[in-house]
């Protein structure tokens, strides 16, 4: 009974983690049909603005309270200048252009933001563990629960019950879904499809870089942490559906318990665990569970 | 016109006979400047693995051959560079795949002629590129990895190891261990899954059958390299009913490992070992639990011995870069000067001169020698391979001074926690580790 509970709990945290980050990378290629690799790069530069404003701010004793707000504002703001700037000065330039296109360039510019982190951060590792420590613990027996994971929990759920009310209940969501079906179609009913791109490609940002900051506290941020993150983003992404933000939440549910569940009963297989269930989904449903195959338009 | 011409061919000639003066003195001067040694050191300067290892490394490189250079390093180190000849170091990025290390690795020999190598902090490099080294008949120290089938796989004239291999570490984490928990009956592991996580946790569990046979292995747990979230291993240990946990994290891996468990009280209810934790405690300071075991790969850092060539080493280091150096600069510090001994030993005594690659691996096997801290031997592997004692403790935290202290130090002496020559590490620990001599 622990053990199933201990697998739900962590599996829980675990999805919570995955589609914080995942979201954004979804929203992205489901918007503009480009796999973005850079998105690893947001993630890490959400973590270091995230580190940096923490280190400043609980260096001059401020209260708890804010530390968490800094943490967050700081990581967004970082993906929303960075995607600005990509967006602005390098993806306009391979719009339309063929989708391999698109991955090198958005790789190349992954390999130079990795660089630009060693530039400005240097190659040493930073700690942000103040809020994880504020959080305080809850525990359930012999298990004992973080109360930042759990308040993460509530961070992704609302982000979820956010996007979609943002995708159904808004005028730009439904820009966004017109364009997600049909960008042509779209383009003809008067809709400005680039400014839809722009928009949709900063607040993925955003979110990649949301993810890194609220990771922060509980990780070393180092170099490396974006190869590590977006090769798990793209396997909730594959099994949930690109372009999917439902699919990208079953998705992190899915690989979160799948990997809690093998760490408990099965470690040997816990690396192998994530890529086989995207393998065997992606056998039954090329296009992951939740994206249908379209017949191409001519 | 014809005083004109005698002015031109006189002229001519004293040009060709300036130009003859200044070629010889050239030539002379060439032939009286001591040669240049040219070293190719490599570590990693990016990456997750910069922090903790690479960084200290050079670092200790840079300090160490200058203060060669300078012929300012204590005696019997006192001589300029190696053997008189100045040291010219190129450093290479250790970041990257396994290929790219041996491609690397060709090019520091066949492309800029390196004389020879110190390097390597991955037990996979170092796989890779020993029978590279081999085949170039490059004379190659490998600082930093662990891993001991170096030596043990096949016969080695060119490749040397002055520090010792990752067994010193678990043979002295179990003994240390059975010391610090009496009875102990039920422990886990939670190790990085790659080369050096499972060979550090294989020969940890050799070594507790032997020690504390009775001790049962609860979790064994493997998380991938760098994951850096660790929420259900904690919770997966925090339900296993362990009175120990062995980890070998190191780095990121570490930090992250320790900020997640100490917000979820694991340290306080079981308490762990951390092989390399050394490594991480001036950066953790109060974070790192008070109680965690401390090993330092060897006698490092915080548990080097107290000894004039130590405390000469520690300060030019924090002179230089504000920090103290631990066991990666140990390590790069420990295979420089077991390459100038060689080299020195070899040396024909005439500066201009420098001794062949046979000559200097020849005088650098079975070597023994003084490094700060310690007493270095090449004692396996054919004389290829150093041992050296360990020491581990237990962390404490003055919040007083604020400043992290081992405290409890056992030092195993390295005919403790070695092998014997001629026996591998896994045969030995399986063997019950005959003829180990503890005191």
């Amino acid at each position: 009974m622990l053990t199933t509970f201990a697998i739900l709990t962590d599996g829980l945290v675990y999805a919570a983690y995955l589609f914080v980050v995942a979201i954004g990378l979804t929203l992205i290629f489901g918007v503009m049909k480009i796999l973005n690799v850079a998105h690893g790069a947001f993630y890490a530069f959400g973590a270091y603005g995230a580190a940096t404003a923490v280190g400043l701010y609980f260096d001059r004793g401020l209260p708890v309270a804010g530390g968490f707000l800094v943490m967050v504002l700081a990581g967004m703001a970082l993906g929303l200048i960075i995607g600005t700037v990509l967006e602005r000065g390098v993806l306009r330039l391979v719009y339309g252009k063929d989708e391999v296109i698109t991955v090198l360039v958005t790789y190349a510019v992954f390999l130079i933001l990795e660089d630009v982190i060693i530039l400005i951060w240097g190659p040493g590792s930073y700690a942000a563990y103040e809020p994880l420590a504020a959080a305080g613990n809850l525990a359930i027996g012999p298990l004992v629960l973080s109360g930042y994971d759990i308040g993460l929990v509530i961070l992704a759920a609302v982000l979820a019950v956010a996007s979609n009310f943002a995708l159904q209940r808004t005028r730009y969501g439904r820009l966004l879904t017109v364009v997600i079906f049909d960008r042509e179609t779209a383009a003809a009913f008067g809709i400005n499809v680039t400014v839809v791109y722009s928009v949709t490609f900063v607040i993925g940002a955003i979110l990649g870089a949301l993810g890194g900051a609220v990771m922060a506290p509980k990780i070393a941020v180092t170099l490396g942490i974006g190869v590590e993150i977006i090769v798990l983003a793209f396997a909730v992404v594959a099994i949930g559906g690109m372009g999917s933000i439902e699919g990208a939440l079953v998705g992190s549910a899915i690989v979160g318990l799948c990997r809690a569940a093998a760490v408990h009963l099965a470690p040997q297989i816990e690396l192998f665990v994530i890529y086989a269930v995207m393998a065997l989904v992606l056998v039954f449903r090329p296009y992951g569970l939740f994206v249908r195959p379209r017949p191409r338009a001519i | 016109m014809k005083d004109h011409a005698v002015c031109k061919a006189a002229g001519a000639t004293l040009a060709v006979i300036a130009a003859g003066l200044l070629s010889g003195a050239v030539a002379a001067r060439a032939q009286q400047a001591p040669p240049v040694v040219k070293l190719g050191i490599v570590s990693f300067l990016t990456g997750p693995a910069a922090s903790p290892f690479g960084i200290p490394g050079r670092n200790a490189a840079e300090v160490l051959i200058d203060a060669f250079n300078a012929g300012k390093a204590p005696a019997p180190y006192d001589k300029v560079g190696l053997g008189g000849a100045r040291i010219d170091a190129k450093y290479l990025d250790e970041a990257g795949s396994t290929a790219n290390q041996v491609t690397e690795f060709r090019n520091l020999v066949q492309r800029d002629g390196v004389d020879a190598v110190v390097g390597y902090v991955s037990s996979g490099n170092c796989l890779a590129v020993t029978p590279v080294a081999e085949e170039l008949k490059t004379l190659t120290v490998l600082y930093d990895c662990g891993t001991p089938r170096i030596f043990e796989e096949a016969p080695r004239k060119y490749v040397f190891r002055v520090t010792p291999n990752a067994t010193i570490d678990s043979v002295g984490a179990a003994r240390y261990v059975v010391h610090a928990i009496k009875n102990i009956s039920v422990f886990s592991g939670l190790n990085q899954n790659y080369a050096w996580g499972q060979d550090s946790w294989r020969d940890f569990v050799a070594a507790m059958k032997v020690l504390a046979p009775k001790a049962t292995v609860d979790r064994e747990l493997f998380p991938k390299l760098f994951v850096g979230e660790y929420g259900a291993e904690i919770s997966a240990l925090s339900t296993s009913g362990s009175q120990l946990i062995h980890s070998s994290f190191y780095d990121g891996d570490l930090e992250a490992f320790v900020f997640q468990a100490s917000a979820r009280g694991l340290f306080q209810r079981i308490p762990v070992v951390f092989t390399t934790g050394e490594a991480a405690l001036l950066r953790l300071g109060a974070k790192m639990p008070d109680g965690a075991l401390i090993g330092a790969r060897g006698l490092n850092g915080m548990l080097a011995k107290d000894t004039a060539f130590n405390r000469w080493f520690q300060q030019v280091y924090t002179t230089r870069y504000g920090v103290p150096p631990t066991y990666p600069s140990y390590h790069m510090a420990q295979s420089l000067m077991g390459l100038k001994v060689a080299w020195e030993k070899s040396s024909t005594g005439k500066s201009a001169e420098k001794p062949t690659t046979e000559q200097v691996a020849a005088a650098f096997e079975g070597l023994q020698f003084e490094a700060p801290a310690t007493t270095l031997r090449l004692g396996l592997g054919k004389g290829h391979q150093g041992v050296s004692g360990i020491a581990y403790g237990t962390y404490h935290f003055n919040k007083q001074d604020g400043k992290p202290e081992i405290v409890d130090v056992i030092n195993y002496s390295a005919e403790c926690v070695n092998p014997p020559e001629g026996s591998t590490a896994q045969a030995w620990l399986e063997g019950g580790m005959q003829g180990a001599k503890c005191d």
